[in-house]
């Protein structure tokens, strides 16, 4: 053993990182530039930003591009990242109604005022390969991209104009649930450790950073009959970009930048206030993410109004269930950790087992029986 | 493209920033007072994956100084992958020097073993910890477990070795075995073989642990009493290899590997490294050894 074993450790280490490297570009195909990964798997990033909780294109392509599109290791990077920077300021509440729309549907109504807007979606794409994407060039990206400019005409165009919410709708007829919400703390989970019952703004705050997957699965666990309220209704769902603004030293507010946000709001039955005679008015859940990820929002919007509604029997409405094993990078680290050796722990238990054995036989046959060990 | 200066620059001493380091320290000084008391904390994300000692590394690159002598092992051994990484990643984080000896080091940190060595008044011994939370496996919730260590309500854990003993005549608990700190909090050691438990109590060195997944750390101060659990009549016992003596050494009152060869015979061999070095070429280090009742 000694500085031999360990400078072997240290080596495998050396050799497996230069291995995987080999891995990505043993192929000696032209290397993908950041800017085509930023742009042309724009959904890709925007879910690593979000899962990373960091909104840094360039950084979320970087870091698809060295793990070879391992999201979860993509946005493990971004968040290791984020953890090492300083925190100079705290935005002002972001103010989605002023959000340069991009899409924004509603399911809640036929018509609803400024309209249904479709925007950039494949909802209703029929899931058929395009054959033609093997052959795309520079002058066919061009060739549509001048068709597309071709529709525009520019005596038509019109300042963006600002929408309002459906569900102002629902609250100015009175139909919408007024929750005491409680503790309305703005905490920050990234720098102090969750506690139950979590404050709202936590439980917003993880599911923001969680992973896609792990809210679709609760969230779709809600609509099948593992939690109350059922099948929602998708309020309002909007896509487009929101301005960032800070307060500066001396009080004034700042632009700092826009950014692409999904937000959603789900509309659910409720119980109503619990008093006897009250009313099953409705009840709003609130889902928000970075760039476009409609998933990711919906199901945040159907957890938000299910953990608002504790249940131990259901995950979907137990904040502990949902909040602790949603969250990605914890999770998927700590199932990788599983490869770490355990042969400590594991003689440990055999130890017991075969003592438990030993005295099991014995009492059976009135014989011992020898322990391998001894 | 990316543009932010950050990006390029070299990273703090020890890697956390000043702010969180000290807000490391603050919970880990909480943590000594109320020994076994879990300590919530940022528990801020790392290079290295939530699950392979992010919570051990918290806490050693908060109180790791210029002049500390630090050590990694991973199941005993400095040479496992693992620590290996570890080491590596605080040597680069520090600069500080880097040892194997057991005595030598100032700050060890350590993943499922505490060194058969006698750890000294000049040394802290950092537990990666997987899961802090003793009362988990007769608790889920965290809202519950938090009341039950308030209200010392430990029944629920006294019921399962109970069980364990009414169904196969032993209390069947393997690494991580329930202790009680200064008769207060019930506490998971992190998961050292029951060899190791013995010297958690009135130990010359501090302990500290950190469950950076869980977010949370506690502490063993020195000379604090630490019991693991057990009936009058149903008593502790560590791991037992009987009359086995090391392959290698021939040393027996060590926590032994089972190896298996080639040919799948068994030997086993001391796991702890440094120790199974010090046996092969000098005097025995002095250990504390702790003798099963009869």
């Amino acid at each position: 053993m000694g500085y031999v074993a360990v400078k072997g450790g240290q080596e495998a280490i050396a050799n497996a990182a230069e291995l995987v490297e080999y891995y990505r570009l043993r192929a000696a195909t032209p290397p993908i530039e950041i800017e085509q990964i930023r742009t042309q798997m724009r959904l890709l990033v925007d879910k690593i930003m979000g899962e990373g909780s960091l909104y840094a294109p360039d950084h979320a392509a970087l870091a698809l591009k060295q793990n070879e599109g391992d999201v979860f290791e993509a946005a493990f990077t971004m968040r290791a990242y984020r953890a090492t920077l300083k925190r100079e300021y705290y935005s002002e509440v972001l103010v989605t109604r002023d959000m340069l729309i991009r899409r924004r549907i509603s399911a809640a109504f036929r018509d609803i005022p400024g309209g249904q807007i479709l925007g950039p979606t494949r909802d209703y794409t029929h899931r058929l390969f395009q054959p033609e994407l093997t052959t795309e060039s520079m002058p066919s990206i061009e060739e549509f991209l001048q068709r597309i400019d071709a529709h525009i005409d520019p005596a038509k165009l019109t300042a963006i104009p600002k929408f309002g919410k459906v569900i102002d709708v629902l609250r100015a007829e009175g139909l919408l649930l007024v929750r005491d919400e409680g503790d309305r703390r703005v905490v920050d989970v990234t720098r102090e450790a969750i506690k139950f019952p979590a404050p709202r703004s936590a439980a917003l705050q993880m599911m923001a950073r969680a992973e896609t997957g792990g809210l679709m699965c609760l969230g779709y666990s809600t609509m099948r009959g593992f939690a109350a309220g059922g099948h929602g209704t998708v309020g309002e769902l909007r896509v487009g970009d929101v301005a960032v603004q800070v307060k500066d030293p001396r009080g004034r507010v700042r632009y700092l930048g826009r950014i692409t946000v999904t937000e959603c709001e789900m509309v659910n039955s409720s119980k109503g206030s619990g008093k006897k005679g009250s009313l099953p008015l409705l009840s709003v859940g609130y889902g928000l993410c970075f760039g476009q990820n409609e998933t990711k929002a919906i199901c945040m919007g159907m957890l938000d109004n299910s953990l608002r509604e504790p249940n131990e029997a259901n995950p979907a409405n137990s904040q502990e269930f949902t909040l602790y094993h949603t969250e990605g990078v914890e999770s998927y680290g700590f199932t990788n950790h599983l490869k770490l050796p355990h042969y400590v722990t594991f003689q440990s238990g055999l130890d017991n087992l075969r003592e438990a054995m030993q005295r099991t036989l014995a009492s059976y046959a009135g014989l011992t029986v020898e322990s391998p060990a001894k | 493209m990316i543009e932010n200066k950050k990006f390029q620059s070299a990273y703090n001493f020890a890697f956390l920033d000043e702010r969180t380091k000290r807000e490391i320290r603050r919970k880990i000084l909480k943590a000594i007072a109320l020994p076994g008391y879990q300590v919530p904390y940022s528990s801020p994300e790392m290079p290295i994956a939530r699950g392979w000692g992010t919570g051990g590394l918290h806490v050693s690159l908060a109180i790791i100084g210029r002049k500390d002598v630090f050590k990694v092992i991973d199941q005993g051994s400095d040479a496992s992958v693992n620590a290996c990484s570890l080491r590596q990643f605080i040597e680069r984080m520090t600069g500080c020097r880097t040892t194997v000896d057991t005595a030598e080091a100032t700050l060890i940190q350590t993943r499922h073993r505490i060194p058969e060595e006698i750890l000294t008044e000049q040394q802290i011994l950092v537990f990666q910890v997987p899961q802090p939370e003793i009362l988990r496996g007769v608790e889920r919730l965290e809202t519950r477990t938090r009341s039950m260590h308030a209200e010392a309500d430990y029944s629920k854990l006294w019921v399962s070795l109970y069980e364990a003993y009414v169904r196969y005549g032993s209390l069947m608990r393997g690494a991580g075995y329930p202790v009680r700190v200064n008769g207060r909090y019930m506490m998971s050691p992190s998961p050292i073989p029951r060899w190791d438990v013995p010297n958690l109590s009135d130990a010359r060195c501090l302990y500290l642990f950190g469950a950076g997944r869980e977010k949370r750390i506690y502490a063993i101060p020195p000379h604090t009493v630490v019991e693991p659990l057990e009936f009058e009549d149903v008593r502790f016992r560590v791991e037992d290899w009987g009359a086995t003596a090391c392959a290698y050494s021939n040393a027996r009152d060590a926590f032994l590997d089972e190896i298996y060869e080639d040919d799948s015979s068994r030997k086993f061999v001391v796991n702890d490294s440094n120790f199974l070095d010090k046996l092969r070429t000098g005097p025995r280090p002095p250990q504390r050894l702790f003798r099963n009742p009869q």
